[in-house]
């Protein structure tokens, strides 16, 4: 399968407002969830404000939260799949920033230094684009995340030791998510990276905290730590908004790798409540939009 | 837990009518500011020509679309998305902006420090909560982009709208040093032992140890 890259430009347009407008199912089914278990008045409230915004944004086909955020596209290549790699970068970029231009998107994307804005949602190094391989046949992905600066401002990396053991890794995520509070805009996904060296323990909290809702973590270790410290999570009482309430969290996810045997290194990177991401198909049939 | 419709500008003594959550609808004007509207109003002295004396500003950056100026237009933006940021980065900025610019009524999500809550004492304002992340409904609330200042920090410009029935809004910080952002941390600080404790922290042979 040829992919054709003026497709991919179209589709990474297409997917930026489509994330913005609307919510993946897992994410509404999450927030029926802690609908049903939350026992604050004051969190049911602004649950069900945050609900009645997921309807208001499909019925006038507006944007979720005005952060356009920082633009992320994940691409998974399967087998005989062929495609002109540094071509199809470039096809990411020009879609971001028609997306900016067309729609018109608020571009959020600064010069670290200067702090100037180029409208266009693109700047050194963004959007942030990763390239992934999959065992699929005759598929190729594209997965697009408008990443919120409240959550992605409450980003931790801690360089543990052997010796602290696991407890430094529960007590870790426990105290970020004290620290981040309301500013977050909890309800959160919060994605805790486990292992690896340190760059990569941070990409393992980003890749848990856009991990769908209802996924687990493929290792077993990992998948138990997922359960315990969700619960653990929600004894805190932060609540939506950090206005008080059980809801907290909708999940805890964990992704792991393995580490060095003087390492013990754990990141935590958190999602909103809008925790938004779309997904384009490409197949031999055509390109099909999803989550 | 009263409700309270209030037209900007208002007066302290209004303020003073307001506790934490109590419940709050705004009509009138409201102004949006963001970090780089106060980095330069209050770091680099730049001035404004609005008058922000008994207004309400939120922290936000909006979603606009150019267009020729018009009377439905007047600012030459249509308003796509306007949504609320973190207040928390904006911290050191409430006391300025109520001391040198009269704001009263702060917008905002996530909550505000010490200072701020220490400042809508001393000068009579409030800190209001809307819920984060809920910018489709928000939208529904802004009439009009009716002017703009400040427009070369775009989209922190500082944006002039107008806004009807803009709420509720639960008071959230108030001019007695109530403060729900307060109550909940030190509660949940309380309940960092209990959470750990589920967790099995310090249960391990290292904490038999070091007993």
């Amino acid at each position: 399968m040829n992919i054709d890259l003026p497709a991919v430009e179209e589709a990474a347009k297409e997917l930026y407002i489509r994330a913005l407008k609307i919510l993946p199912p897992d994410i509404k089914a999450g927030f029926t969830k802690l609908t049903e278990s939350e026992t604050a008045p004051t969190a049911q409230s602004v649950l069900a404000t945050m609900v009645t915004n997921i309807q208001v944004a499909e019925d006038t086909e507006n944007m979720l939260c005005q952060d356009t955020g920082l633009p992320i596209y994940n691409v998974t290549i399967g087998r005989n799949v062929s495609v002109d790699g540094h071509a199809l970068m470039l096809a990411i970029r020009r879609g971001c920033e028609r997306a900016t231009h067309e729609h018109p998107l608020r571009s959020s994307v600064v010069h670290p230094i200067t702090r100037k804005n180029e409208h266009s949602s693109c700047g050194a190094g963004v959007p942030v684009i990763h390239i992934d391989f999959s065992d699929a046949d005759e598929v190729f992905d594209i997965e697009m995340i408008p990443k919120g600066s409240g959550s992605e401002n409450n980003s931790f990396l801690k360089m543990a030791i052997p010796a602290e053991g696991v407890d430094a890794i529960k007590t870790f995520v426990i105290d970020c998510v004290l620290a981040a509070g309301g500013k977050t805009c909890p309800p959160t996904i919060i994605g805790v990276g486990v292992g690896g060296t340190s760059d990569l323990c941070v990409a393992l909290a980003k890749r848990a905290a856009t991990r769908p809702l209802g996924s687990v973590c493929s290792d077993a270790e990992g998948a138990k730590l997922e359960t315990q410290l969700l619960k653990a999570v929600n004894l805190l009482g932060v609540g939506p908004q950090g206005l008080g309430g059980d809801s907290t969290a909708f999940a805890v996810h964990i992704e792991l790798a393995a580490t060095h045997i003087t390492m013990n290194p754990v990141a935590v990177n958190m999602q909103c409540h809008s925790a938004r991401r779309a997904r384009a198909r490409f197949s031999p049939s055509g390109v099909t939009y999803g989550f | 837990m009263a409700h309270h419709e209030l037209t900007t500008p208002v007066s302290e003594a209004q303020m003073r009518q307001l506790r934490i959550d109590d419940t709050v609808t705004l009509q009138g004007t409201l102004y949006g500011i963001r970090d780089a509207t106060q980095i330069h109003l209050f770091d680099r002295g730049r001035t404004t020509r609005f008058d922000l004396r008994g207004h309400a500003v939120i922290h936000t950056a909006p979603n606009v679309r150019k267009v020729e100026p018009s009377a439905a237009f007047p600012a030459g933006y249509e308003s796509i998305c306007v949504g609320t940021t973190t207040s928390d980065r904006m911290e050191r900025f409430t006391r300025p902006l109520m001391a040198q610019l009269g704001v009263r009524i702060i917008i905002g999500k996530g909550g505000l420090r010490e200072d701020s809550l220490a400042a809508f004492g001393e000068l009579g304002g409030v800190y209001l909560a809307i819920i984060g992340g809920t910018a489709a409904l928000e939208s529904t609330w802004i009439e009009q982009i009716e002017d703009v200042d400040l427009d070369d920090l775009n989209p922190e410009s500082l944006w002039k709208f107008r806004i009807r029935d803009f709420g509720p809004l639960r008071v959230a910080m108030d001019s007695y040093g109530g403060s729900l952002y307060e109550t909940v941390r030190v509660d949940a600080q309380a309940r960092r032992a209990q959470a750990l404790a589920s967790l099995g922290v310090g249960v391990g042979a290292n904490a038999e140890k070091k007993a």
